[in-house]
């Protein structure tokens, strides 16, 4: 079963459906409930390596469903320090749960004043209503 | 079903191989020689025949019934083609034959590239492309050899491609080496002329357009098109994935096109085969000839046929020989039958289509209101919107009434598309029943969705799980008992 | 006026035309513009009746001297096999034969179990993990797998043996400025490669390059070879004959990354070149770069057994500008005349026949020396069905003269290398008797080769 839709007040977001939970100068990485329903049950994530660099704004890997695949595009830039082995090993994790074990990197920080720039929760919203 | 594998037993055995008398085979060195063999399965004939008689009944082809895959032109493959092609002076030629062995199909060659060339409007043609998508990249190829030989390959890195297009489109601009530019579609379903004049500069290579285009539509402003690339400098290529809608009514040359690529399998009546062979000979105006694959099929002074392989400005071989030989035979004898009247394919063609979209354009949303062309796209979303039945659900419900399903979600810019080519084949009993069909599967939408969402209920298998399938890849036998027990 | 192709009559023209409110077929095309209108016939000639055509094409067939009239040693790529009479049996059913792609797997289940099948065949050939579905010949799969090899090393030279056959090389080079690759050949040493030369090739490629047997016939070092190229992290690609792969070890045995060919031997007649399938299997650290169909299997919604197109997203219809390729018709019924084939084989017919090859190919050197004369070239090197020999005059001129006494002998190798003018491939596959072989060394006698 898939989750509720659903969009944390904690959270930092990207138009591109991506969020960011920061913490300190490390973020946490994800897609959003939108992208996850959009896309559909995920079959695959193609993720960076630990180590590899991160840019705002850019794609740092793909996920996929049966029907389609989608860059996921980095809010802000930085380091991989981890990848989410559990979505690797079951992509589906991300529509079940994609603001908890859904996640997809954690990252240092490379530039934390890119923050200021994501939306809040509310902007996210109005940018899902405008489609 | 069983596979294949599972029905083997060591021991048994379908072929006989003759073994010459006294002689014996040289040891083949030791770290070459095979070590362990391949588990290839052991059956008798019958098995055989049987094995793939039963899988052939779990099958659905034009010849059991309506197959209205809009963009794949499934017209009817007329049996004499399969006689002909079969006649040993074609089937046991061998490729590397000697010109003055080969006359009889370099003829045929000769002759197939001289009708094209007229069908298309064209000055010469290749059919050495192996499909549509080979003849796509074999034209961009060609596109990038005659840029560079005008010193403006550097200048020239982008090919324009409308939102519409079909996804090997995209894909051959990448293979090809060029970058991509998207143009949208106007509220008509035309390109957007706007856009395009915005996106179109002396760095555009060329554009790519399929005419009539994937939503079945001969875009009105071709001419408007034609001059803005022309003034950019810039070639136009022609996907002639649609040319059954247009064969003896407009051509692409006369439409400004430099290059087309004919799907021999969709509109000149190659059997498609579950999915190929394929032919994707290219046409092209004289500018580009010198750079045409080798070797070129051609006809002496004398009135004999060779190939000539000289031809310094080539981009090479895009595929061994001189093509899928098998494919022209075919292609070649289907148009020999209709010679002129192709014409008349194809205006049959168009008026099937017309009318199974005048019978459904009540029942199912239209996003063009058009006349359309050969094919037509519609959009189940005001079932899906009403009742939650998706195209898919449509699709799988279409089963049930003894129907092959249009082609579904594509293009990409209509949500929930059905995308439907009836062809010029086709009886108008047979359109009816199908309209019939779709007409009650929209009531059926509306009355009990669940008819839908459980279909197909009387094919050999039920709904599959596409999901299972891409998460955790099984793509052979693992010659173990199955997890997942084979239904008797 | 009827045609045997267009199924309406004239009062369901009218009636058709009627319910779309227009008055003529003439106002269907209202929207083609007057200024790109054809305005007149196609001039083609007059449309043929069946029995007219039938007669048009048996006379263009007839002026074709196929291996029924002309006792043939062509190879050079594409051989005379034997096809079984099963194969036209299968391929000829209309339920394979006018399907397309499986798209909706309830309708295709026969098409998409085939696939499956035919799939496990490579594999078990080649001992590799994954294949695909077939691509379009032994040339264009070859170049695929450039593609491939670019993107899993990001590399952009490909080492290729000079070895390897000519028109295979010549479609790397033609796609390679596309993909943005450069292409580097590695000379043969008296017949074969020499494993050092591709080692010092090798260096930051992104594959190597090599068939088995070669062009000329030879049975390359190919575990080594392999090495090199593994030594160096290029993808080590193996092209191979699958009919000996019955007697010659699978290229996943000798550490492989990529074994692909063509696949016209096994199972498909000649056709002056085409259609035939092309054969690409890998290991499956590869499976989502692979172009073209893979079939998967998976259950129904009553958890019953059944297969689909799988992995789709690495296609063009999907992925679009970043697919693996850009294949969508590929060569599902030819790759099916394979599986029949390969099925109608069986491991030990697979054997057999590699067998006889050898066996008849070896005694044919022997006839060709001590009844023609001839020099065997590479004599130092073992041979699989086919070999090269000298036949001390242009071998083209030897070829004309043999073929008007109803013998074609072989391929000129000077086509393709320099320096061999006078060297005649000859290829003997289990078609050809010791009579034959008899003959030909006869005919190369009289005609003073």
């Amino acid at each position: 079963m898939a989750a509720a839709e659903s969009y944390p007040d904690d959270l930092r977001y990207h138009e591109e459906h991506d969020w960011a939970r920061v913490e300190g100068d490390e973020a946490v990485l994800g897609i959003t409930w939108f992208a996850a329903d959009a896309l559909g049950e995920l079959v695959h994530f193609e993720a960076p390596a630990v180590g590899a660099t991160v840019t705002k704004d850019a794609a740092y890997g793909e996920v996929e469903s049966v029907k389609a695949v989608s860059d996921v595009v980095s809010p802000l830039s930085g380091e991989v320090l981890e990848v989410n082995e559990t979505v690797v090993d079951a992509p589906e994790t991300v529509n079940l749960d994609p603001y908890g074990a859904g996640w997809l990197l954690r990252i240092r920080l490379s530039n934390p004043s890119e923050v200021d720039a994501l939306l809040d929760v509310e902007a996210y919203r109005q940018v899902l209503a405008s489609l | 079903m069983k596979l294949i594998y599972e029905k083997s037993q060591a021991g048994r055995r379908a072929s006989v191989i003759p073994r010459p008398d006294g002689l014996q085979a040289p040891e083949v060195p030791e770290d070459l020689r095979r070590s362990e063999a391949p588990r290839l399965p052991e059956v008798t004939e019958l098995e055989l025949v049987r094995h793939f008689t039963e899988l052939s009944t779990r099958n659905y082809g034009i010849d059991t019934g309506f197959y209205p895959l809009g963009s794949c032109t499934m017209k009817y493959n007329p049996r004499v083609n399969e006689r002909l092609v079969a006649l040993p002076g074609f089937a046991q030629l061998h490729p590397h034959q000697d010109e003055d062995g080969a006359q009889g199909a370099l003829e045929l060659e000769w002759r197939l590239q001289e009708i094209l060339a007229e069908v298309t409007g064209l000055d010469a043609v290749s059919l050495q492309p192996a499909a549509g998508s080979q003849g796509e990249l074999t034209g961009l190829l060609l596109v990038r050899a005659y840029f560079a030989d005008r010193g403006e390959g550097d200048q020239r890195r982008k090919v324009v491609i409308p939102d519409t297009a079909h996804g090997t489109n995209p894909a051959s601009v990448t293979m090809a080496g060029y970058e991509l530019t998207d143009v949208k579609t106007d509220a008509r379903g035309n390109i957007d002329v706007d856009d395009l004049r915005a996106k179109v500069d002396e760095h555009t290579a060329a554009l790519m357009l399929t005419n009539p285009s994937t939503l079945g539509l001969f875009d009105e402003n071709i001419e408007e098109i034609q001059q803005i690339f022309h003034e950019a400098g810039a070639l136009m290529y022609y996907d002639g994935a649609n040319l059954n809608a247009v064969c003896g009514i407009s051509r692409p040359g006369d439409m400004g096109f430099d290059i087309v690529h004919i799907n021999l399998h969709k509109t000149f009546s190659q059997p498609h085969g579950g999915g190929g062979p394929g032919g994707g000979p290219i046409a092209v105006r004289d500018i580009l000839e010198p750079y045409l694959p080798v070797p070129a099929v051609v006809r002496n002074d004398d009135g004999t046929f060779g190939l000539d392989y000289e031809r310094p400005k080539s981009i090479g071989k895009v595929r061994g020989f001189t093509g899928p030989f098998g494919v022209f035979v075919r292609s070649y004898a289907y148009i020999r039958m209709y010679g002129p009247r192709l014409r008349e394919m194809s205006e049959v063609a168009v008026l099937n289509a017309n009318y199974v979209l005048a019978r459904l354009k009540d029942a199912y949303d239209l996003p063009f209101d058009r006349l359309c062309m050969h094919e037509f796209v519609l959009s189940a979303r005001n079932l899906k919107r009403d009742h939650g039945a998706t195209a898919t659900d449509v699709a799988k419900r279409l089963m049930d009434y003894g129907f092959h399903p249009p082609t579904v979600y594509f293009p990409l810019v209509v949500p929930e598309a059905l995308m439907v080519e009836p062809t010029e084949t086709e009886m108008k009993e047979t359109l009816d029943a199908f309209c019939d069909a779709m007409l009650a599967i929209a009531g059926e939408a509306k009355d009990d969705v669940a008819l839908l969402k459980d279909a197909p209920h009387d094919r050999p298998v039920r709904r599959l799980d596409e999901v299972r399938a891409a998460k955790n890849p099984v793509v052979k036998y693992g010659f173990e008992p199955s997890a997942v027990a084979a239904e008797s | 006026m009827t045609h045997p192709f267009l199924a309406l009559t004239d009062r369901d023209r009218e009636e058709m035309l009627r319910t779309v409110g227009v008055s003529s077929i003439e106002e269907l095309f209202r929207d083609v513009p007057g200024g790109v209108r054809l305005g007149r016939d196609l001039a083609l000639e007059p449309p043929l009746s069946e029995q007219e055509l039938s007669a048009h094409l048996g006379d263009l067939a007839a002026r074709n001297a196929d291996t029924t009239r002309e006792l043939s040693f062509l190879g050079a790529g594409i051989y005379d096999h034997y096809v079984p009479a099963v194969v036209d049996t299968v391929l000829q059913r209309g339920e394979f034969l006018t399907a397309y792609t499986p798209y909706q797997p309830e309708m295709s289940q026969g098409t998409l179990q085939s696939i499956f099948e035919y799939q496990t065949a490579i594999c078990e050939l080649t001992g590799m993990d994954v294949s695909n579905a077939s691509g379009y010949d032994g040339t264009t799969v070859t170049a695929d797998a450039c593609y491939i090899a670019k993107h899993a090393t990001g590399r952009t030279k490909i080492v290729v043996t000079e070895a390897t056959n000519p028109q295979v090389r010549q479609v790397v080079k033609t796609y390679a400025p596309g993909f943005g690759l450069e292409v580097v050949e590695v000379p043969h040493d008296g017949g074969t490669t020499d494993p050092d030369a591709v080692a010092a090739a090798a260096k930051g490629a992104a594959a190597v390059i090599f068939q088995q047997p070669n062009f000329f016939g030879c049975l390359e070092p190919a575990p080594d070879i392999a090495a090199a190229a593994n030594d160096a992290e290029a993808l080590s690609i193996a092209h191979v004959d699958p009919m000996s792969l019955g007697v010659l070890e699978a290229p996943g045995r000798y550490g492989c990354a990529i074994a692909l060919g063509e696949g016209q031997g096994a199972g498909n007649v000649m056709a002056y070149g085409g259609p035939h399938y092309g054969f690409l299997a890998a290991r499956q650290e590869f499976i989502r770069r692979m172009p073209g169909r893979i079939v998967g299997e998976t259950v129904d919604a009553a958890g019953d057994r059944g297969y689909v197109l799988t992995l789709q997203t690495r296609e063009q219809h999907i992925r679009r500008e970043k697919a693996t390729s850009n294949i969508t018709t590929n060569q599902t019924l030819l790759a099916l005349g394979g599986l029949v084939y390969l099925t109608w084989l069986g491991p030990q017919g697979l054997r057999e026949v590699g067998e006889t090859c050898l066996a008849l190919s070896a005694h044919a050197k022997a006839r060709l020396r001590e009844r023609a004369g001839l020099e065997v070239l590479f004599s130092d090197r073992a041979t699989f069905k086919e070999f090269a020999v000298r036949v001390g005059r242009n071998a083209r001129d030897v070829i004309r003269d043999a073929r008007a006494l109803g013998v074609h002998p072989g391929y000129a190798l000077g086509r393709d290398y320099e320096g061999m003018d006078d060297v005649l491939l000859v290829a003997v596959t289990e078609k050809r008797t010791l009579e034959d072989v008899d003959r030909l060394a006869d005919v190369l006698a009289e005609v003073g080769a």
